[in-house]
């Protein structure tokens, strides 16, 4: 029965590995439930503001702000939002294909890459491709704020007022629903003037106290409000990953658990039928 | 009477939604009063109260804590760094802030060390206080 023995020390250890897969899986559906909340609380400011910004991006302003304005472009800074952790499936594999992509499409032009990187998983491909970092934030919990990306984004803004990248993306994943998660680049810097026709007409705002003071911060904190968007999303992103992977992984465990089981039943009978065999040849003998 | 279409919006919650007469807010510049087709304008916020008067003598308040003021002549848009519905403010806890700070204030003025965050904290505080007051004297008068 050695055998036997062997199998049955597999089964437990895959009956182990299956608890902890199980309880991970609960975990990240009661997390992503709260996730899901902040995302969708956080949402009406994100969509209110970028509202706000197409109009600025419509009107003609006495001043252009940098932030409007098209320019040549030789270098790009791509912000990657990624998880912190692990074991959430494809999630962050698709999202760096997704960035490597657009990235390797500037770069056929002879653009220069610049990367800001959010979640340690991001830095810790991106530290094998190559390309400067400019800033890297981590360890931002279930919950995370503005204040813990003030620096990330402050860093790629100043790069852009400075000249050093003349364009700034934004890799992230969409939450679309449980089972699905896009990822994607977006484009955050200049930004884009909003295709509607009933505003044609030449308009400008009255500005207090100043035009260049005002749109600095409203365009300051656009930028900041996407930001902080896309990774309240991945934050729901990576829950819901989570838990599809996890409860993949509870079903297959249990799969080859009833296969082992069924080895080992067999190879017990097996024994048994020829223990049975040696002792009736055995008395036959006599 | 014509409306305008107003939309309070804080970081984390959409605080308001709706069709108003007249909105009333605490713009940098001194508090501006924004009647519907009001030409655009772009402007900060400091702390105070943003009021919305929805007509047949019915107003809603808000206590903002700064942020951005969008008009355009159909709609207003406030993205406020905190807002607080006016009847959720807590006089209390409101008056322990504003004693806090004053306390900061003062130890600071000694050490001679950032006085803008702890001034700007006794602005918030004593703004608070001021819609307190003001939601108590019109509740006299009604």
């Amino acid at each position: 029965m050695a055998a036997g023995k062997e199998i049955r020390t597999k089964i437990g250890s895959i009956r182990n590995t299956q608890k902890i897969t199980k309880a991970m899986e609960m975990v990240a559906a009661s997390k992503m439930r709260r996730a899901q909340e902040h995302m969708a609380a956080a949402r009406p400011y994100a969509e209110r503001i970028r509202v706000v910004a197409s109009h600025i991006a419509l009107a003609h302003p006495e001043y252009r702000h940098p932030f409007l304005v098209e320019r040549e472009t030789r270098n790009i800074g791509i912000i990657v939002v990624a998880t912190d952790r692990g074991l959430c499936g494809g999630l962050n594999i698709n999202l760096f294909r997704c960035a490597l992509q657009a990235a390797s499409e500037w770069q056929e032009k002879g653009v220069g890459l610049k990367f800001a990187l959010v979640g340690s998983k991001a830095g810790a491909f991106f530290r094998h491709v190559g390309g400067e970092v400019l800033a890297q934030a981590d360890r931002l919990g279930d919950r995370p704020v503005m204040e813990q990306l003030i620096g990330v984004v402050g860093a790629m803004l100043s790069a852009y007022d400075k000249g050093e990248i003349d364009r700034l993306l934004i890799a992230e994943n969409r939450f679309v629903n449980t089972m699905s998660q896009h990822p994607r680049v977006a484009s955050l810097l200049p930004i884009p003037p909003a295709e509607n026709t009933s505003m044609h007409h030449q308009w400008d705002y009255i500005y207090e106290p100043e035009a260049r003071e005002v749109l600095d911060e409203v365009l300051r904190r656009y930028i900041e409000s996407q930001v902080l968007q896309a990774v309240v999303e991945n934050v729901a992103c990576e829950m819901a990953a989570r838990m599809v992977a996890m409860k993949s992984a509870s079903d297959n465990a249990g799969e080859l658990i009833e296969e082992l089981q069924l080895v080992y039943n067999k190879a017990r009978q097996a024994a048994i039928t020829q223990e049975i065999a040696e002792i009736v040849s055995g008395a036959a003998a006599v | 009477m014509s409306t305008i279409h107003v939309n309070i919006v804080s970081a984390d919650e959409a605080i308001f939604d709706g069709e108003a007469e007249i909105v009333f807010a605490p713009a940098l510049m001194g508090e501006v009063g924004i009647l519907p087709k009001h030409t655009p304008l772009l402007t900060q916020l400091r702390p105070g109260a943003v009021r919305v008067r929805l007509g047949a003598g019915e107003e809603r308040n808000f206590f903002v804590s700064g942020g951005i003021l969008e008009v355009q002549p159909h709609m207003v848009s406030v993205l406020a760094d905190t807002a607080v519905r006016a009847r959720d403010l807590d006089e209390q806890a409101v008056l322990e802030a504003k004693q806090r700070a004053e306390d900061t204030l003062a130890e600071r003025r000694k050490e001679g060390v950032d006085l803008a965050h702890a001034k700007a904290e006794l602005d918030e505080a004593l703004a608070r206080l001021r819609l307190i007051q003001y939601l108590r004297e019109r509740d006299l008068r009604h």
